[in-house]
């Protein structure tokens, strides 16, 4: 049984359907990430599981209370939810001590203790406690508002873009710091988010939403190489997307023969690679001849970015005829190592790794 | 009344000062110093007159009964007033701002529009409708009624600005609703809580009209009749001193409560717009609520000039009297508010094009000249053009002086704000398109601030038509305003005479509450 259970919620703000039908289940003590393009609902599904708003239609259960049902909601104050909003929401006139231990009884003893051992599980010095967040960087705040969540023990932890008012390098970092410890803490998660590599590196389970459904749920794994549709392909990550015939085990496309991820037979089907799949190895016009099982391209384009190069390949040659005038015409776009990416000009040859996925 | 224009302090840190460091030209800070010291004159001369009298008779004249009696009876009414106004303006504020009250625009204006009726007249409509009526008691609930908007106004654009994020914090920490409104909501309404206060308290301390009516001696009041019975004798500079120092208590009191606090959003983005709060069963008793205070505050006036039209007739309208009144307010109202912007016009690009540590200097002296009282900038003038420059004295120019000391704040805050909408870049890209200097200036920085401007003017001159207190002293022999029509005609008892002129002076000022209104919605970003 799980932990969170939410089934059939609906949620309009006057004739727009923000979330229109959303389940979905999670395990006690994992993390779930909800990722979607901005105005899809995620926020909404956020604030209506934290409860600052009811639903219209649906039910939200969390470890056996029911928390929601149609209409009737329990007040946000009483659910025991902590919530850490896109920029900390701290409360500007309190001091970061008294921002931790807002939710604690004023009368604790051990108030104080606990303040400080909250800053430090989150990594705050102890000095800053003393400040107002003002005075606080961007990810200071954000510690400080996580800490300030974990002071009432929360059974859930709902997380609403923490990350990205953050600069990059910080992100990753913090992103892993509040991951390994709401693990040690042992504390449910759901994070919102509309960065696809943060929900991917965050999250055992990943939900795509697209307008107020969740379009697929499933581990980040899963979801990157065998998406149900092409929009969910393309907003995971770059991917290739070809036509080919199927039987076997195996597609015919143009760029060969691929193994694919069914036991399938269908004549027409697509079948999606991920760039990082094809393999490119230098070569010249001359070592093309002779070898008319092996897929060679050029490179038209190279887009140099430091540590990544993208480059564009035409190919040469193709295995299937009927479709090559219209796959010919389109370069493969993929992103390559800096270090040793092929200039515009060279001559290519392309291998393809692992399997294709099918989509249904 | 110096009022609402404050509303920049009251309630908002002005931090919107785009910063483009830039020198400004000698002759522009030459003439806002100018400005700066001839605003400081009146407080000059009562130091000047304290020191010339000599303590003996100083502390003959300030330390007597009388003094105390009017001390203890100012204290009283500001400490009385004040809170009643915050918990009044607090209340509606959050029913118009923050609930699903029906109708809440329109109880928001409705909240505003007392300012349209000078105080005076509000105490004229309570005095003739319940003729006993007169104190401490009355003076409060009058006062209340006639004030609570300069609370209510900062208050209710605090509110607006609020980040629902922080409430939902407190809520997902384990607050119930009225745990957050104390803890979270209520300190964040400090800093417009202390402006409003102090513009209330030193309304308090300025008003003339409104306690005569009702019988309560404070210390204007009890200056007015000084100045009248002595003229210019060293008692009611005395007291003016005192009064003074009454002002300045208010405005430290005022320093030390707001404190340094910052109340501003942390973080980035444009704040979700909030939710408002469903009343269910507390809709008929907040309704009621509002109901009360709009019939006090704008039925019980109304009702009253109504009433005195109707038993007057058309007898009480003799046009060409009114006509009279009418074109020299006009002309008064008009020329003070010009002299005013003029005045304020490089103090205004100053601080916005080169703020530096002078510009702050001098920003605080037109400050503090702005927060003293009519009567005493008005007794400073009397003397000093009596003793040094007679045939200025109660002349056109002395009176237009008067009025643009009072209410040059007001004309410096609209036009500051008019002037930081126009940024220096577009005057930049005006220049760089090929524009000559002025001709770029023309076409973009004053084009855009003309509005703003126009509405400080509106508003000095609506301080100016419904001032009683300092055109009584000032202004030449034969002035007869609007108010001091209204003020001669109730001073006779004859309340039906004096009820169209209560008539036009409310019709003339309830556009400009919409002003007022309307900006104070802006500065809250909407």
């Amino acid at each position: 049984m799980s932990f969170l259970e939410i089934k059939g919620l609906h949620k309009h703000y006057g004739p727009v359907a923000a979330l229109a039908g959303v389940d979905l289940d999670v395990a006690s003590g994992s993390r779930t990430a909800i990722v979607g393009p901005s105005g899809c609902g995620k926020t909404t599904l956020l604030r209506l599981i934290a409860g600052f708003e009811a639903p219209d239609q649906g039910r939200i259960v969390l470890d056996g209370e029911v928390l929601a049902n149609g209409g009737a909601a329990i007040p946000a104050h009483r659910r025991g939810i902590g919530v850490v909003a896109q920029d900390g929401a701290l409360f500007p006139h309190l001091t970061i001590s008294d921002n931790i231990g807002f939710g604690m009884g004023r009368g604790d003893d051990k108030r104080a203790e606990r303040i400080v051992e909250l800053a430090y599980i989150v990594g705050l010095d102890k000095a800053i406690l003393k400040r107002r967040p003002h005075e606080l960087s961007g990810g200071q705040q954000q510690r400080v508002a996580l800490a300030r969540a974990m002071a009432m023990k929360p059974r859930l932890m709902l997380l609403d873009e923490p990350f990205s008012a953050l600069d990059t390098a910080l992100r990753a970092s913090m992103r892993k710091a509040v991951a390994e410890l709401l693990e040690a803490a042992g504390i449910t998660t759901i994070l919102v988010t509309h960065d696809q590599a943060e929900a991917l590196s965050f999250a055992a389970q990943v939900a795509v939403m697209r307008d107020g459904k969740f379009s697929q749920v499933g581990t980040p794994r899963d979801l990157y190489l065998k998406p149900k549709d092409r929009m969910i392909a393309e907003f995971l990550g770059d991917a290739i997307i070809l036509p080919a015939s199927i039987s076997g085990g195996f597609a015919n496309s143009p760029l060969g023969r691929i193994a694919v991820d069914t036991n399938d037979s269908r004549d027409v089907a697509r079948i999606m690679l991920r760039p990082e799949q094809i393999g490119l190895k230098r070569t010249s016009r001359e070592g093309m001849s002779g070898t008319p099982d092996m897929l060679f391209g050029e490179v038209t384009e190279s887009e140099f970015a430091g540590s990544t190069c993208t480059i564009a390949v035409r190919l040469l040659n193709n295995f299937d005829p009927p479709d090559a005038a219209a796959i010919g015409n389109t370069p493969l776009i993929l992103r390559k190592s800096g270090m040793d990416a092929p200039a515009v000009g060279e001559i290519v040859r392309l291998t393809v790794s692992g399997k294709a996925h099918v989509f249904v | 009344m110096q009022s609402a224009v404050d509303l920049g302090r009251a309630g908002l840190p002005s931090k919107m000062r785009r910063m483009s460091q830039r020198r400004a030209p000698p002759w522009l800070v030459t003439a806002a110093v100018l400005v700066a010291l001839f605003a400081l004159l009146p407080l000059a001369f009562i130091i000047w007159i304290a020191v010339q009298t000599g303590w003996e008779t100083v502390s003959a004249l300030v330390f007597r009964p009388r003094v105390g009696e009017l001390l203890v009876n100012t204290t009283l009414l500001v400490l009385l007033t004040v809170p009643i106004a915050i918990i009044l303006s607090v209340a509606l504020a959050w029913l118009t701002e923050r609930s699903d009250l029906p109708g809440a625009r329109l109880w928001a204006w409705l909240c505003v529009a007392p300012l349209a009726i000078p105080a005076f007249v509000h105490s004229y409509a309570w005095i003739t409708m319940v003729p006993g009526l007169h104190g401490l008691w009355a003076g409060v609930l009058v006062s209340v009624i006639a004030y609570f908007p300069f609370l209510y106004l900062p208050i209710s654009a605090a509110l607006r600005r609020l980040d629902p994020a922080l409430e939902d914090a407190a809520a997902a920490l384990g607050l119930g609703p009225w745990r957050i409104f104390w803890r979270v909501v209520m300190p964040q309404l400090r800093l417009a809580i202390c402006g409003g206060s102090l513009l209330v308290g030193l309304h308090l301390l300025a008003e003339y009209g409104l306690y005569v009516f009702i019988r309560f001696d404070t210390f204007t009041t009890a200056i007015v009749d000084q100045f009248q019975s002595t003229f210019n004798g060293p008692a009611a500079n005395m007291l003016a001193g005192v009064l003074v120092t009454c002002c300045f208590v208010l405005l430290g009191l005022e320093v030390l409560v707001r404190g340094e606090e910052r109340y501003a959003r942390v973080g980035s983005g444009a704040a979700r717009s909030q939710q408002r709060t469903n009343l269910g069963r507390a809709t008929i008793p907040s309704l009621a609520l509002l109901v009360v205070t709009t019939l006090l505050a704008l039925g019980v006036p109304f009702v009253t000039i109504g009433r005195w039209l109707i038993a007057g007739g058309a007898e009480v309208w003799r046009l060409d009297e009114i006509g009279l009144a009418l074109g020299q307010t006009l002309f008064l109202a008009l020329a003070g508010a010009l002299l005013a912007t003029v005045a304020a016009m490089p103090m205004a690009w100053i601080s916005i094009r080169a703020p530096g540590p002078l510009q702050r200097l001098l920003e605080g002296c037109n400050y503090i000249v702005g927060s003293l009282p009519g009567v005493v900038i008005a007794l400073a003038l009397v003397t000093i053009t009596v003793r040094i420059a007679l045939p200025l004295y109660q002349t056109l120019f002395t009176i237009l002086v008067a009025y643009a000391l009072m209410f040059l704040p007001r004309a410096l805050v609209s036009l500051r704000a008019s002037i930081a909408q126009a940024p220096v870049e577009l005057e930049r890209a005006a220049s760089s398109l090929g524009r000559r200097p002025l001709n770029a200036l023309w076409s973009t920085t004053i084009r855009l601030s003309a509005p703003g401007a126009a509405a400080g003017m509106a508003l000095v001159a609506l301080g100016i038509m419904n001032e009683l207190t300092a055109t009584q002293m000032l202004a030449p022999n034969g002035t007869r305003t609007l108010a001091m029509a209204f003020w001669s005609y109730s001073g006779e008892i004859d309340y039906a005479s004096a009820a169209p002129y209560a008539f036009i002076m409310v019709a003339m000022s309830l556009p400009l509450t919409w002003v007022l209104y309307v900006q104070s919605k802006r500065m809250a970003g909407r």
